[in-house]
């Protein structure tokens, strides 16, 4: 379900610091484009992602429309190590949410 | 009837996983996941955007790298990626000077740790793309100039 929407890769980067990458599946939709028929096709974006450290916030981030479609995010945590766990929340203008976790590879 | 089985599992699956997640602490996080400064993402400028930020004149930096390309071929993914050298970083923000919406995104780092973002952004044209960090009271910013071939905003 979650795991559909997201993609997330962890790997430890040196002594004391993890790498992490994700890929999210999202329109993110500028309510600028227009569709075949010539309709604009509404707002439609994530508003917030929030990144966790065995359960602790490191990163947050508020994002506009003009994040790409199917965003890329990459980020790095100090003060990691191999197994801890890392977690991706998203949320959208219209409320939608995903979440997804994964655990620290070494390197 | 093996289908009837296995969705059942699945969606049991599911729920136990939810049941953990909330456990640890994880879905906390969606209480931090209200603020959005909505004042700066409706500016239509730079210098709106940045004083919806409380950055206004920011000092200019050489402690902020910007990795973003010279001539972005597609405006619809233009890859950035930002490091700040400034101790105790707390926010990185994204602004696109001519999109029509200028501020891509800001960055927090609640925790201090490592001062870096990597994202992929739209540009519609050519423009500078300016990089303000939020380190204690102070603000600085960085920016490097993207030549966009073909803009990646509506169309």
């Amino acid at each position: 379900m979650a795991e559909a929407t997201m993609k997330i890769r962890a790997r430890m980067e040196g002594a004391d610091v993890a790498d992490v990458k994700v890929l999210m599946q999202h329109p993110m939709e500028t309510g600028q484009r227009k569709d075949e028929k010539g309709n604009l096709v509404p707002l439609h974006f994530i508003t917030n992602v929030s990144a966790t450290h065995n359960g602790k916030v490191v990163m947050e981030a508020e994002w506009s429309q003009a994040v790409a479609r199917n965003p890329f995010l990459g980020f790095k945590v100090k003060g990691a190590k191999a197994g801890d766990k890392i977690g991706i929340t998203w949320i959208d203008n219209k409320g939608e949410k995903s979440t997804v976790e994964t655990t620290i590879a070494g390197s | 009837m093996n289908r009837i089985r296995r969705s059942l599992l699945g969606g049991l699956g599911a729920a136990t996983a939810m049941g953990a997640l909330i456990a640890t602490g994880l879905l906390r996080a969606g209480e931090a996941l209200a603020a959005w400064n909505k004042a700066a993402f409706d500016s239509k400028t730079t210098a709106d955007a940045l004083k919806s930020l409380g950055a206004v004149n920011p000092a200019a930096s050489k402690d902020i790298l910007i990795k973003a390309p010279d001539i972005a071929e597609n405006g619809a993914q233009v890859p950035i990626e930002v490091t700040s050298r400034i101790p105790g970083t707390q926010s990185i923000s994204i602004i696109a000077d001519k999109n029509p919406l200028p501020l891509i995104g800001t960055f927090n780092f609640p925790a201090g740790g490592e001062a870096y973002v990597s994202t992929r952004m739209k540009m519609g044209q050519t423009s500078n793309v300016m990089v303000v960090v939020k380190a204690g009271d102070k603000y600085f910013s960085a920016a490097k100039e993207v030549k966009v071939t073909i803009g990646g905003c509506g169309g």
